[in-house]
């Protein structure tokens, strides 16, 4: 349960961390980023990942535009060192305070403290809350390579099984979230408290008065990358009363259209349950925003 | 590949400079270089919290930080604790409230539980309760690590008052 040797690099601003990168690389290396390191580290004590190096962005935590979170206008801002618990005590507008009521869902506090939201959505797990929630609200990552920088949204970020669009001599500087969504919530089911979900579910409810008339279901745990659901979302769109009744139809809607993965310790057809009651609670907990 | 990495940091108030391997954690560092022993090691990718230590005041598990990363950090362990005489205010809670038996994972729960003090002085005990579940216990059932906490918290409000 010890980690294989690498070598260590640390970074000085993010310039040199992609020269870094480019520079072990080509000297046949096979590097890779460490921020918060809490998903990086469990899959080397294990030995799943061995990088022949790290290239640390610590030292940019004394930059204010990696830490910062910043409300403009209709978008939120995330530095790409955040932490999870700086999300979970930060003030939101409304239209991103979800980001904060999710954080709970997030490991435990001693994760959310020193794990980043960069991090979590560049590791790209299926079920990570991070990557629901930047399908939710359309997030765009800013990743910074050797010919500059580039913006990947959300929809074209995930790959599945832990691969993403942001190459290997890539940074990402920040995460923008560009739809404000005041009626959401996210929601899971773990066997223990703080493990990987087995299933989770995010819902964004558009609202006028007490009707529906549109809005977005994704869900993680069953396909190899997070998912929006059309077929969810479709009854939604066609509207109706913000109810028991309607949360039902989205969820049936969501649980039929699914293909889940089927294991033994976990079966299709119990992920499929799983969705259909987390689609609905997703959507009762989204609408209880209303108060 | 040994790449050795002169570290500096602060642990406990006192000023270290050690020489490690960059694949050496924070918990490694502590237990084999400084000979803080206290801090404990189980699962050793982050489950079950026996080697939680605060890092810049922050609850973290020093299994899952590389101990180069804590370069100019200030790191608390359980040795912080009491004064070499007597317990501290939590150690002695958890004493009178039998908030352990075999004692592994204590030290990983002190620790957690000054780090959510800490930052949730007003904190009550479902919010204790949420925060201690990062741990793990195999002997107590935790209920008494939650009293134990829980009459800490009360009574260090109960002095500041």
């Amino acid at each position: 349960m010890k980690p294989a040797a690498f070598t260590y690099h640390r970074a000085h601003d993010v310039a040199d961390a992609v020269g870094l990168l480019s520079d072990l690389a080509a000297a046949g290396g096979d590097p890779k980023v460490i921020a918060g390191g809490q998903s990086l580290m469990p899959m080397m004590t294990f030995r799943l990942a061995r990088p022949s190096a790290l290239v640390d962005l610590g030292p940019l935590r004394r930059m204010p535009s990696m830490t910062t979170i910043r409300a403009e206008g209709d978008h939120l801002t995330l530095g790409a060192l955040v932490t999870h618990h700086a999300v979970e005590t930060a003030a939101l507008p409304d239209g991103f305070a979800v980001l904060a009521r999710a954080m709970r869902w997030v490991g435990h506090l001693p994760i959310r403290s020193r794990g980043t939201v960069a991090g979590s959505l560049v590791h790209g797990d299926a079920t990570a809350e991070w990557c629901l929630l930047a399908l939710l609200l359309d997030a765009v990552v800013v990743a910074e390579g050797p010919s500059g920088r580039r913006e990947i949204p959300a929809g074209e970020l995930f790959h599945g099984f832990y691969a993403t669009a942001v190459d290997h001599d890539e940074v990402v500087v920040e995460v923008r979230f560009t739809r404000p969504a005041p009626h959401a919530a996210l929601t899971e089911f773990a066997r223990r408290h703080g493990d990987f979900a087995i299933v989770d579910a995010a819902v964004a409810l558009d609202l006028d008065g007490g009707s529906v008339t549109g809005g977005r279901v994704v869900l993680g745990g069953v396909a190899p990358a997070p998912v929006r659901v059309p077929e969810a979302e479709a009854v939604l769109a066609s509207g109706g009363v913000a109810g028991d009744a309607l949360w039902a139809a989205v969820a049936d809607a969501a649980a039929a259209a699914v293909d889940p993965p089927d294991d033994a310790a976990t079966t299709a057809a119990y992920r499929r349950r799983l969705t259909r009651t987390l689609v609905a609670d997703a959507c009762r907990d989204a609408a209880g925003g209303l108060r | 590949m040994n790449d050795p990495h002169l570290l500096s940091l602060t642990v406990n108030g006192t000023e270290e400079e050690v020489l490690v391997e960059p694949r050496r954690t924070l918990a490694d560092v502590l237990r084999h270089d400084l000979r803080l022993t206290g801090t404990h090691v189980g699962c050793e990718h982050g489950v079950c919290g026996a080697c939680t230590v605060l890092v810049d005041d922050a609850p973290v598990r020093a299994c899952l930080m590389f101990a180069v990363q804590a370069e100019g950090a200030d790191v608390r362990t359980v040795e912080s604790l009491d004064d070499g005489v007597r317990l501290s205010d939590l150690q002695q809670s958890f004493s009178e409230h039998h908030a352990l038996q075999c004692g592994f994972c204590t030290p990983g729960f002190l620790m957690l539980a000054e780090g959510v003090l800490a930052e949730s002085p007003d904190a009550e005990r479902e919010e204790i309760r949420e925060a201690l579940s990062a741990n793990l216990c195999r002997c107590t059932g935790y209920q008494t690590i939650v009293d134990a906490v829980h009459a800490t918290a009360t009574s260090r409000r109960e002095t500041t008052a």
